[in-house]
């Protein structure tokens, strides 16, 4: 009896080894170990067997048993990450197939040059204000320095709707508000961005629409080098830090003294070249020290107060930081140029 | 102004500095150089030859066949200008000359014989037609007899120039003469000046005896000066003069006519020169014209007048619209024998009104408008003389028969080192200050660190403190300030709530698909009201149209940003974009009034326009189209997030889906709409199924509120119940969900649809909505009694209601 069960045991174990599938796993598991395979006939023969022999065969039985079943555990487990690896075979993707869309829209590239200068001057101690686009007189020319007749508030230039209103042709007039509001009593450092007009017929530098941010400070004892100060902060922070800066006289009849800034051009490195007209400068924007009479017409006291204002315009911000060729497709809207700038 | 450097160099030693180093200091000394003019190239192989033998060429009627000494060789040259001659002084270009245009001369033949360069007209040299003197423009340049033969001919032409374009702001008026720009630049270099010297030799006979001036109103006209100039010789002035003038932009004409533009250009100030026999009295008469008087200006315009322009008569007829362009009947031409030189002061403004009237903007107009140098008036016409006795073999009568009310004294202004230091931040020392001063040519009295400066009356611009403080800081440098930052009190920066919630909306947009554009605020009147929102409607009385349009199309201000939107998306279906996804959010322009009088109200709204598709994932079947719901969405959710409990309700409105329409209430108040536009418009704009919604932003965000507490996360489970309802097919989901939260009770915290089905099993003109309610007591676990009594109401009152019943 012994030698048989040995016998069935190799047998057994064969089997296992040879099996391919699961299923031929549980043909040997019954053949072998179920109620009616031979290892349950070699017990139940048990009876003939000696008092003696009785528990040997007995224990050799159970051995038999659980190597065969150790062994059927063990050939399971391989064969079901052999299964499951086929079956996760059949279950492959095209990964390079193209996912999802998500919809996600963004900012107009105005918007984006606005946000980030404004951003900027907040982190300045400015304040952000706006105003009206439409106009009267008094607040876009009369309390600028711009009195009736003056060349620069010529007729042809502003878009008027009455003698007395019209589309604001710069975004100063939120400036003459705003002090005139605070009642010369207290400083003002504020940026005003928005929509101005100007009777311009629309070409590839020229819109009768455009963005401006105006910038104004005003407090006992501002310096002009504080302009400077803030402007240099200004650029580097906005065109890079690489950029050099140069302040040059200039006239507007609300500053006095009046500056332009150019920056370094990007294109040539400042050697010079088409870009910046063979100067190695590119306009940037236009400020100054505010004119006494600007600050008296607004309430303030010019022999205690004192400021300085500056004015730039988006579109030509984002026109040389990007090298966007024409100022109508802001306003155009074609998709393509929209999604363009909706990048990080 | 165009400044010759030539020219300049005869004020001012200017040759240790390039052009560019010069523009550059001019630059950021506070006259922008718009640019620098190079005639030609140097070393351009251009010289002066003599034309020994002139023949006709064998075999060419046209041409001529030369033999031209050039000093140190011969050449045999064909020409074919009409006017060479043998005798002639002419400009050479020899082999290897490169001429303007990149055009390079070589050895060649020419109908057989050869040819060895090139005899130049002054076209051919770089020089502009419409600068080439009349009496050489037809052929080659001619130079003076006594003109030395082989030398380099470009400087003689002055060719070897460079020109600076010089950009000038309104107040830099000063720079528009060659002496201004010379004051400039000296101050700028700290280099001493040549100026001219009006050193006139007149001969005994008095020009009062030949003429007498009156002004009718000097404040119009302060000084009025007729100096009397007889035995004139017009002639063509001298080359030098000429080239200047041709570099300056200006036409040589006669040597009469050219000193007068000499001078204007030199000094800054315009003179007229009448032909005193045409004039025709012995009496100047300045005063207004009369209306409906006329004159026959140089330009053979015939100008009717009015007491708006002041004019320069004879007693009788105007000879001259003073300041702006002298009169046909008193030209000098080449009879003209005796001159009657002007030197006058005209108001700018009276100025203004003529130029810009008859869109005459001259040399001369354009600086009585801008303020010539009163100082300088008499003086130019004196320097005039000095020429016209020089160069036109004039006698210059004595005496200046002159009108003078002019006021000469300079200007005081007061400034101190420590207050220009203040004013800039600076450490600029007394001394210093002082020196900027001499270099501007600026006389003062000096105290201590007080200066009390006297500005000279070339400089019209300068009248307060703060001109002064430009003035040192420029030639200190604008590089030389320090970069500061404002020392005032440090104030926080910052945004404001309506701001920030503006950028929350922008932003949420953006996050829900859609892409911000700016379209214009002006439009056509007929597109400016279209699809405005009905209480934007109400309000505006008129649509608010410029007074003078550039154009039609932009001629108004808009009442919806729709127009323009749909506007862009046409140009972008144009293009095959045909998915659109836009928002906007800008201002419209709302006035009560019929007639404007005062500025209209500007309401801010956001817009959106949504069409073709919404979701495109193809290759696993999914793709939507835009629809209503879509749009409701995204409304919806940032109503939601506003925690703004808006309702929507169906609506009918012009060039809107009739059946696709919804008006939107936010505390019974209107706030915009929200539907698909009519198809009859889409097709007006060449557009598919387009949704479109405009908001009241001003409201939405006035309305908004931050939350105050915070919402407890429930700790007890909710309990959810279906309900399937038929009901009549015009009943609306709202008006179920509405009912459903009124008689459902505290305990009812959601109802949402989640099925709506119409067809088979259900009767014509019925149709089914399954909703789902969400019951919640924060306090205790629900007890079904609850639920269901709760869920009881609800379904009779539905009943009483709508006539819903329950879906068997
Ligand atoms: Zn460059």
């Amino acid at each position: 009896m012994k030698e048989k069960l040995q016998e069935l045991e190799k047998e057994a174990l064969l089997k296992v080894n040879e099996a391919k599938e699961l299923k031929d796993l549980q043909e040997v598991r019954v053949a072998y170990l179920g109620k009616k395979g031979p290892i349950t006939e070699v017990l139940r023969g048990m009876g003939k067997l000696s008092k003696e022999e009785r528990p040997v065969i007995g224990e050799l039985a159970n051995k038999v048993r659980e190597n065969i079943a150790n062994e059927l555990d063990g050939k399971k487990s391989t064969l079901e990450a052999i299964e499951l690896e086929k079956q996760l075979e059949n279950e492959t993707i095209d990964v390079t197939l193209p996912g999802r869309p998500v919809q996600i829209g963004g900012p107009h590239l105005l918007t984006s040059i606005v946000g980030e200068i404004e951003d900027l001057f907040i982190g300045m101690g400015f304040e952000v204000r706006e105003g009206p686009e439409v106009e009267t007189d008094y607040y876009n020319f009369e309390a600028l320095n711009l009195p009736k007749g003056h060349p620069a508030r010529d007729m042809q230039d502003s878009f008027y709707i009455t003698e007395d209103i019209l589309l604001r042709t710069h975004t100063s007039p939120v400036q003459a508000r705003t002090m005139g509001e605070y009642n010369g009593e207290k400083p003002v450092k504020m940026i005003c961005p928005g929509k101005v007009y100007r009777r311009d017929t629309d070409d590839a530098t020229h819109s009768h629409q455009f963005t401006q941010i105006e910038g104004l400070y005003v407090d006992k004892d501002v310096r002009m080098s504080d302009l400077k100060g803030v402007l240099n902060r200004f650029a580097k922070e906005m065109f890079g830090e690489d950029r050099e800066i140069r302040l040059r006289p200039s006239f507007f009849p609300f500053t006095e003294p009046s500056v332009e800034m150019d920056i370094s051009c990007k294109v040539c490195n400042g050697k010079g070249c088409s870009v910046c007209k063979k100067t190695g400068w590119i306009e940037i924007l236009g400020g100054g020290m505010v004119h006494p009479r600007v600050l008296e017409m607004a309430g303030y006291d010019p022999d205690v107060y004192n400021g300085f204002a500056f004015g730039m315009g988006p579109e030509r911000i984002a026109m040389l930081k990007y090298g966007v060729d024409d100022i109508r497709h802001f306003y155009i809207n074609d998709n393509r140029f929209l999604k363009q700038y909706h990048k990080a | 102004m165009f400044v010759s450097l030539n020219w300049l160099k005869n004020y001012i030693d200017l040759d240790q500095l390039s052009p560019e180093e010069l523009a550059d200091k001019i630059t950021k000394t506070g006259i922008e150089v718009e640019g620098i003019e190079y005639i030609a190239e140097k070393n351009s192989n251009v010289v002066v030859g003599l034309v020994e033998s002139c023949e006709k060429h064998p075999n060419a009627d046209k041409l001529n066949l030369c033999q031209v000494n050039v000093g140190d060789e011969t050449l045999q040259i064909i020409c074919g200008a009409q006017n060479v001659a043998a005798g002639q002084k002419v400009a050479v270009a020899k082999p290897g000359a490169v001429l303007p245009g990149n055009f390079k001369i070589k050895k060649a033949k020419l109908r057989g014989t050869e040819s060895n360069g090139m005899i130049c007209a002054l076209q051919e040299l770089g020089i502009e037609e419409k600068f080439v003197p009349k009496d050489v423009a037809d052929g080659i340049f001619v130079f003076p007899e006594d003109t030395e033969i082989g030398v380099d001919a470009l400087p003689l032409l002055n060719l070897d120039d460079a020109i600076l374009e010089l950009g000038l702001t309104p107040n830099r008026a000063d720079a528009m003469s060659m002496l201004g720009v010379a004051y400039e630049v000296a101050a700028i270099l700290d280099l001493p000046l040549r100026l001219p010297r009006e050193d006139v030799h007149m001969v005994e006979e008095e020009a009062k005896d030949y003429i007498d001036v009156e002004v009718e109103d000097t404040t119009l006209n302060p000084y009025y000066g007729a100096f009397v100039i007889k035995d004139i010789k017009l002639a063509p002035s001298p080359l030098w003069m000429r080239n200047y003038l041709i570099a300056a932009g200006i036409r040589p004409i006669n040597n009469v006519v050219d000193i007068t533009n000499y001078v204007l250009l030199e000094y800054g100030q315009p003179l007229h020169a009448f032909d005193y026999d045409k004039f025709d009295s012995e009496k100047v008469v300045v005063r207004r014209a009369k209306e409906n008087e006329k004159i026959v200006t140089l330009d053979d315009q015939t100008r009717v007048l009015s007491p708006d322009y002041l004019v320069i008569t004879n007693g009788k007829e105007p000879m001259a619209l003073a300041g702006v362009m002298g009169g046909k009947d008193s030209e000098v031409d080449e009879n003209t024998t005796t001159v009657l030189l002007e030197a006058a002061y005209f108001d700018p403004a009276i100025v203004r009104n003529a130029s810009k009237d008859f869109n005459l903007r001259s040399e001369s107009s354009s600086r009585f408008e801008k303020g010539i140098d009163p100082e300088r008036v008499k003086r130019a016409g004196l320097r005039a003389c000095q020429l016209l006795e020089k160069y036109a073999h004039g006698k210059i009568l004595s005496g200046i028969v002159n009108v003078d009310g002019l006021d000469l004294t300079e200007k005081k202004v007061e400034i101190s080192t420590s207050k220009i230091n203040n004013r800039l931040g600076t450490q600029i020392s007394t001394e210093e200050i002082g020196n900027i001063l001499r270099k501007l040519h600026f006389s003062y009295e000096n105290n201590d660190e007080v200066f009390e400066v006297s500005v000279p009356t070339r400089r019209q611009d300068i009248v307060i403190f703060e001109d002064m403080v430009e003035e040192v800081a420029r030639i200190y440098g604008y590089d030389n300030l320090p970069y500061t930052l404002p020392q005032g009190d440090a104030q926080a920066g910052g945004l404001t709530k309506q701001q920030e919630l503006k950028r929350f909306v922008k932003n949420y947009f953006e996050s829900a698909g859609l892409s911000e554009t700016i379209t214009y605020s002006l439009t056509s009147k007929e597109k400016a009201p279209l699809l405005a929102s009905d209480e934007i409607l109400q309000d505006a009385k008129e649509t608010v149209s410029l007074a003078m349009p550039m154009s039609e199309e932009h001629s108004t201000l808009r009442l919806s940003i729709l127009p323009e939107m749909l506007s862009s998306a046409s140009y972008n279906l144009a293009r095959k974009q045909t998915d659109i996804a836009n928002y906007e959010v800008g201002t419209v322009f709302v006035s009560k009034e019929e007639t404007i009088t005062e500025q209209p109200s500007e309401r801010l709204r956001a817009t959106g326009l949504l069409t073709g598709d919404w979701v495109t994932h193809e290759w696993q079947e999914e793709k939507k189209a835009v629809d209503f719901y879509v749009v409701k969405g995204i409304l919806t959710g940032l109503f939601e997030k506003l925690s703004l409990a808006v309702s929507y309700k169906p609506v009918k409105k012009e060039n809107m889906h009739p059946g696709r329409t919804a008006k939107l209430y936010l505390n019974d108040r209107e706030i915009g709409f929200l539907g698909q536009i009519h198809p009859q418009l889409a097709k007006d704009f060449n557009l598919k199924e387009t949704y479109v919604f405009d908001l009241d932003l001003d409201y939405l965000m006035d309305q908004y509120e931050e939350i105050p507490n915070f919402d407890r996360i429930p700790r007890f489970p909710t309990v959810t119940r279906d309900m399937a309802l038929v009901v009549k097919e015009d009943v609306l989901a709202g008006q179920i969900i509405d009912t459903i939260t009124k008689a459902g009770g505290e305990l009812v915290k959601d109802v949402h649809v989640f099925d709506v089905y119409q067809g088979e099993h259900l009767e014509k003109g019925e149709k089914s909505i399954a909703c789902s309610i969400l019951y919640l007591d924060p306090e205790r676990t629900l007890k079904d009694e609850d639920v269901e009594a709760s869920y009881q109401a609800i379904l009779s009152r539905l009943q009483e209601d709508l006539d819903a019943k329950l879906r068997s």
